[in-house]
């Protein structure tokens, strides 16, 4: 499905000299698996993230998804070869609703109640939200329940998460908990997440650990949990709720 | 008689495929091309300059007045003056249309001047569409100038809008506002090209209890000019808002003053104003839901003047 391979990413800081943030990074997402990304904040991981989908060009290595090298392919092209992306944070827009998001998302004219399904999936009741503006008006872990939402809608092979916890609160954490396990049974593809939370973690197939831009851990939960609770990369639903570090 | 280029504006500015319910009065190249009066609503021309007062009786409700004009030879420079007479008590809505073709060499200029008396705990809504096209040099140009008289207890909502081809453009709209009258505008305009759009407001709250809110949302493209200006003046117990919203793209100018002037201890008055490009977030958004940079633009930018 997902290949990394050796895939690596340098900025120039701000003193002109180089910054790595990604470091010769290679993994493998398989079809229909579950892989949750983790690690301390600042170790790169919503990088990756972006890499994947394009957000971010890498400066070394190769990407390939289904066997295609994506590597330079753009956002776009991306998204229409089955990958998705939810923000941590999402966007705001002004004038665009609910349901124009939604439509677009799904790539067609979505049906008000096809739209309403998507948007209860995630907690929300559907008819106060379908005509609301995706602005300023929305809180934070409406937003994150939206974004959430137009992943559902697009059902692609290949769904990133940043960090979904981050912004929602407990009651909808559990409900987000059960959202990413029917996306597991209703959604033939596979899900990729960036998450600090025992919870999220608990459900994977696969764990990856990153530390400072570097792979450090890799391997089936069971091989990889009980090495990491209580440290950083694995935190209690309390800490974790307060989001990453946004980078 | 209502040719086909006429025909197709008249579908631009006001979304109409055939003869209209209602009242209506058409003028194409400066003559008339219909009228319709009903039982509530007369339509009678001026006898001292040119264009027309409509009559609305009091008590009126449901009932839709439709005027448009069109100017599709090269060269045409009129100015109009329509009077409203809403009575009290009515419910209306009033659906002006102007479209230019020109193309020709020859400036088109169309400068209406409206005037709405709205009596006692009347509503009127009121939407304008400015609309042009044509691919000659001449340029097509449209001056409205728009008042507003406000009896106490009434109600005004103005859409203006003025989305495509106009090269220049300067609005003028006074409003005055009785006790507890209540005045809302949006106003929605696209610039592209070189073309310059002046809006300027007046809005003065004389009557305690009276509320305007007027707001602007915009987009300035290529070397296209923006000039907003809003004045809401607060001489009463009253409550004001005027916020204007651009989103400035290409070489585009953009400038905005919303200004307050209260003369009231107890006049509540509020501007706010934004200028700014489409947010690069924004863009990879929509890119990562399958768009093109191009597509996610006409998205964001056609959700914004919705």
């Amino acid at each position: 499905m997902l290949e990394l391979k050796n895939v690596s990413f340098t900025v120039t800081d701000e003193n002109g000299g180089l910054k790595t943030i990604a470091d010769d990074i290679s993994l493998t997402v398989g079809d229909n698996k579950f892989v949750v990304i983790t690690g301390p904040n600042g170790s790169g991981k919503s990088t990756l993230a972006r890499l994947i989908m394009g957000i971010e060009q890498p400066t070394g290595g190769q990407i390939l998804f289904n066997g295609r090298d994506i590597t330079h392919a753009s956002v776009t092209e991306r998204a229409n070869a089955g990958i998705s992306f939810a923000f941590q944070q999402p966007v705001r827009f002004k004038g665009l609703n609910v349901l124009d998001l939604l439509r677009i998302a799904s790539g067609k004219e979505l049906t008000v109640s096809e739209a309403c399904m998507y948007l209860s999936s995630v907690g929300l009741c559907a008819k106060d939200y379908i005509n609301r503006e995706v602005n300023a008006s929305l809180s934070g872990g409406e937003l994150k329940r939206i974004e959430i939402a137009m992943i559902l809608a697009r059902g692609t092979l290949l769904s990133i998460f940043d960090e979904p916890e981050a912004g929602i609160d407990l009651w909808s954490f559990s409900n987000l908990i059960n959202v990413f396990e029917d996306m597991r049974k209703n959604i033939h593809g596979s899900i990729l997440i960036i998450s600090h939370q025992e919870r999220i973690l608990n459900i994977a197939d696969e764990i990856i650990v990153i530390d400072s831009g570097h792979i450090a851990k890799q391997g089936p939960k069971e091989d990889i949990l009980p090495g990491i609770l209580g440290t950083t990369a694995a935190m209690i639903m309390c800490d974790g709720a307060k989001g990453g570090s946004g980078k | 008689m209502i040719d086909k280029v006429s025909q197709h504006i008249l579908e631009e500015v006001a979304d109409i495929h055939e003869t209209p319910v209602g009242a209506y009065n058409f003028r194409v190249n400066s003559e008339s091309a219909g009228r319709n009066t009903t039982a509530n609503i007369d339509i009678i021309s001026k006898t001292d300059k040119p264009g027309i007062d409509v009559k609305i009786k009091p008590g009126s409700v449901n009932e839709t007045v439709h005027f448009n004009v069109v100017l599709s030879e090269s060269g045409f420079k009129e100015n109009i003056y329509n009077d409203f007479y809403v009575g009290e008590d009515s419910d209306v809505v009033i659906v002006a249309g102007c479209g230019i073709h020109n193309c020709g060499d020859q400036d088109s200029e169309h400068d209406g001047i409206h005037r709405f008396f709205i009596g006692k705990n009347a509503k009127m809504k009121y939407i304008e569409k400015h609309y042009g096209e044509g691919d000659g040099n001449g340029k097509r140009i449209l001056n409205p100038v728009t008042e507003i008289y406000m009896e106490e207890g009434a109600v005004a909502e103005l859409e203006m809008v003025q989305i495509k081809g106009v090269d220049s453009t300067k609005r003028t709209t006074l409003a005055k506002l009785d006790a507890n009258a209540k005045l809302v505008v949006r106003e929605r305009l696209m610039t592209h090209g070189t073309q310059y759009a002046l809006s300027e407001y007046t809005v003065e709250m004389n009557g305690e209890g009276s509320s305007a809110d007027v707001v602007s949302r915009s987009v300035a493209r290529e070397k296209s000019t923006q000039d907003y200006r809003s004045k809401v003046i607060g001489n009463a117990a009253c409550s004001g808002h005027t916020e204007c919203d651009a989103i400035i793209m290409d070489q585009a100018h953009v400038y905005a003053t919303p200004e307050l002037d209260a003369n009231n201890i107890d006049a509540q008055l509020i501007h706010e104003a934004a200028i700014g490009k489409i947010a690069g977030e924004q863009l990879t958004k929509l890119m990562t839901l399958g768009l093109t940079e191009a597509e996610a633009e006409e998205q964001i930018i056609n959700g914004f003047l919705k």
